[in-house]
């Protein structure tokens, strides 16, 4: 039987996913489970440190390349050795070059194959469908990214949470990094408001996983007494259904996650649409059809079901997908300065608003980050 | 002091209070709070766990309620704490007389027994508050009173012990305590359930912090005897809830009222002040134009405007005010509402 994957899911450096994993095995030791540590990084802090006392842990296998040494998680070691769990920290981690495997988390999956459970430890930011958002809130580009199926397909998800403020505070004190390291980070990424957006994405993210869990038990449960339709969602009185229109620009993102913020305010379901004139988007130009398909698969990645909306005139596209939806709120993002020429009564936006109005409508603009 | 006297009265007014932001005490202590979705997810070890790790790095903290029979790991972290002794409720008066720092207190939701300072727990919290002491506290989600009509569809049950939901949004902090179900056999459907509403809404007190959308929001809200005035208002009111912003109402005339109209936005104006929005009316010609340069001078951010504020077949040849509107807004969103609620 595959083993069973649990993912200790922080939004920054520093929140004690590691602490509560190390704790978590510590648990699992006191009862008299099996359990290893197949891989630990310290970061020299000294509570956590504290934590693997007692746990066994397989020693790491050194490899050298181009001069230096790199130690890697043994996953041949840890498989040999066959523990009930094993604790793997830092799912995101890049192997050194002519390992087995690339990636730490397809380690991970040679693991839960030999049926071994695995507890592991990950960053919001290292989730591939969130590394736009994330360079557009932070302006850093992260490398390592896990994919989203191997979230998905965990068993278990432990959001560790902590105030921005105490983790600014961590960082300080010299809990996180080196005193000089801390100080140009809290520069960086972790200012307050960098912090408090990763932790709102990874708070809304764990939730939505929990739903997407809640709707895999009622499917193996049958028909259910309480009749919810939008996965364990309640619904409120007047049935709220929110879509938002995808276009080409990078802050088509922005558009997609305030819209999907309200429809989860509102407990309701929410669409995205693209409009083309050629649905297999092989006329839209390479740069914009890239982008596109980010913003699709950003989408999805939020639970918001897409589709690509093929026809003559975007307007009525739109607008009958909404009616046929029951949709009573639109998202759009604002058109740009440039496309103004022709920004009268008679563009899309306009026939839109003219067309749809039984709905809510709100035109998003492009905030300039305030700090 | 009158001010106690009235809270004591009137846990509304309080309430009204607490939700102009701008407006609160600047020596005000700070509010944290973790955030569980059911008992026994650790609440408690954190709160003193909180208390121990302040205790060492200097602040001078107390417990003011912890809940009686803890496991042994709290009982470790309690030994390590000054107890403040209580009897059902909060003994506010030998904490202000104590003046710790920082207060810890376990089970934010509770119902004082009679004749106690205040009917609920959280207001005496509020009092600490108002005093300056920090109070860090815990509350389970299923104790939030707005979040009753879900807590009975999950659980089958309603809660009587509850604080408001907007006392809960004050909070300058908030922590979700995510651990998973301990017990393998209690309803996990119901559990998860729970999680995500505390996921949910944490999300949102957290949002209220971001960088595209939060601390300067500002909402002009723009009406005429035509526009559905109450559901733009309450939107309003929901959003300015959950960021602290404020309101701006406007009516722009532009040419005199039939009598029947005018009592109409006589009414809506009235409205306008109970949801807490500033009301303006200008007499001007040009509507756009004339909400637009309020619209700067003010900083809004969100504009709402009804789908009403158009010009009939004149709009088949002309841009329409609304068309107008939306054109020069520029750097705010514009969100436009439908004449009639479609429900």
């Amino acid at each position: 039987m595959k083993g069973k994957h649990k993912i200790f899911l922080g939004y920054a450096a520093g929140v004690g996913k590691t602490y509560q994993m190390l704790e978590a095995g510590q648990e699992l030791r006191r009862k008299g489970v099996d359990v290893v540590i197949g891989y630990f990084e310290p970061h020299g802090r000294k509570d956590t440190i504290e934590k693997t006392e007692e746990l066994e842990t397989v020693p790491r296998r050194a490899s050298s390349y181009r001069g230096s040494t790199f130690e890697d998680m043994d996953t041949e070691a840890i498989l040999r050795r066959h523990p009930a769990v094993c604790l793997v920290d830092e799912l995101a981690h890049t192997n050194v070059p002519g390992s087995e495997r690339q990636k730490r988390w397809q380690d991970v999956m040679v693991l839960l194959e030999a049926g071994i459970d695995v507890y592991s430890s990950l960053n919001i930011q290292h989730l591939e469908s969130l590394n736009d958002q994330i360079l557009q809130i932070t302006g850093i580009r992260v490398r390592e990214t896990v994919p989203d199926w191997v979230v998905d397909d965990a068993d278990e998800i432990v959001f560790v949470d902590v105030t921005a403020r105490a983790l600014r505070h961590r960082l300080e004190r010299g809990v996180v990094y080196s005193t000089e390291k801390a100080h140009k980070a809290l520069e960086s990424f972790f200012t307050e408001p960098n912090l408090n957006a990763l932790r709102e994405i990874a708070m809304r993210h764990t939730a939505h996983e929990i739903e997407d869990r809640i709707s895999d038990l009622q499917e193996s449960a049958g028909p259910n007494p309480v009749p919810t339709e939008f996965g364990g969602l309640v619904q409120t009185d007047r049935k709220d259904c929110v879509l938002v229109c995808i276009d080409e620009r990078p802050s088509t993102a922005i558009v997609i996650r305030r819209a999907k913020r309200v429809a989860d305010y509102l407990r309701a379901p929410c669409f995205a649409v693209y409009f083309t004139q050629d649905s297999s988007l092989n006329l839209i130009h390479g740069m914009d059809r890239d982008m596109v398909e980010k913003h699709l698969e950003f989408s999805r990645n939020l639970r918001i079901e897409t589709t690509i909306l093929e026809g003559e005139d975007m307007p009525s596209a739109v607008v009958d997908f909404a009616r046929r939806h029951r949709v009573t709120q639109i998202f759009m993002g604002r058109p740009e300065r440039r496309n103004w020429t022709d920004f009268g009564r008679n563009s899309d936006l306009h026939k839109i608003v003219s067309m749809a109005r039984d709905m809510e409508i709100t035109i998003v603009a492009e905030r300039r980050r305030s700090s | 002091m009158a001010t106690s006297q009235d809270r004591r009265r009137d846990p509304e007014e309080l309430l009204r209070r607490l939700g102009g932001g701008a407006e609160r005490n600047a020596h005000r202590g700070r509010l944290k709070l973790f955030l569980g979705y059911a008992s026994r997810v650790g609440k408690s070890f954190r709160l003193l766990d909180e208390g121990r790790r302040r205790k060492e790095r200097g602040q001078d903290v107390v417990v003011g309620m912890i809940q009686p029979k803890q496991p042994p790991d709290v009982q470790k972290l309690l030994e390590k704490l000054e107890i403040i002794p209580s009897d059902g409720a909060l003994d506010v008066h030998a904490i202000l007389a104590r003046r710790p720092q920082v207060c810890l207190v376990d089970e934010l939701a509770y119902h004082n027994p009679p004749g106690s300072r205040h009917a609920e727990r959280w207001e005496d919290v509020e009092e600490l508050l108002d005093a300056g002491i920090t109070v860090v506290t815990a509350i389970n989600l299923q104790h939030i009173a707005e979040q009753q009509d879900a807590v009975e569809r999950i659980t089958g049950k309603r809660r009587t012990e509850t604080v408001p939901e907007k006392f809960v949004r004050t909070a300058d902090e908030i922590v979700v305590i995510d651990a998973p179900p301990h017990d393998a056999a209690a309803d996990t459907r119901a559990l998860l359930e729970l999680r995500e509403l505390a996921l949910l809404l944490a999300a949102e007190v957290v949002e209220s912090g971001d960088i595209f959308l939060g601390s300067q929001e500002k909402i002009l809200v723009c009406i005429t005897p035509r526009s559905n005035v109450k559901r733009m208002l309450d939107t309003a009111r929901k959003i300015a809830d959950r960021f602290h912003c404020e309101i701006l109402v406007l009516n722009v005339r532009q040419e005199r009222l039939a009598g029947k109209d005018e009592e109409l936005l006589e009414r809506y104006l009235s409205y306008a002040g109970n949801v807490g929005g500033k009301t303006h009316v200008m007499e001007a010609d040009d509507f756009a134009t004339t909400v637009l340069e309020f619209a700067r001078a003010q900083h809004v951010t969100q504009i709402f405007v009804g789908h009403s504020m158009r010009s009939g077949w004149k709009d088949l040849f002309f841009d329409s005010p609304l068309d107008k509107l939306i054109q020069a807004a520029e750097s705010m969103d514009v969100r436009i509402f439908p004449h009639d609620d479609p429900a």
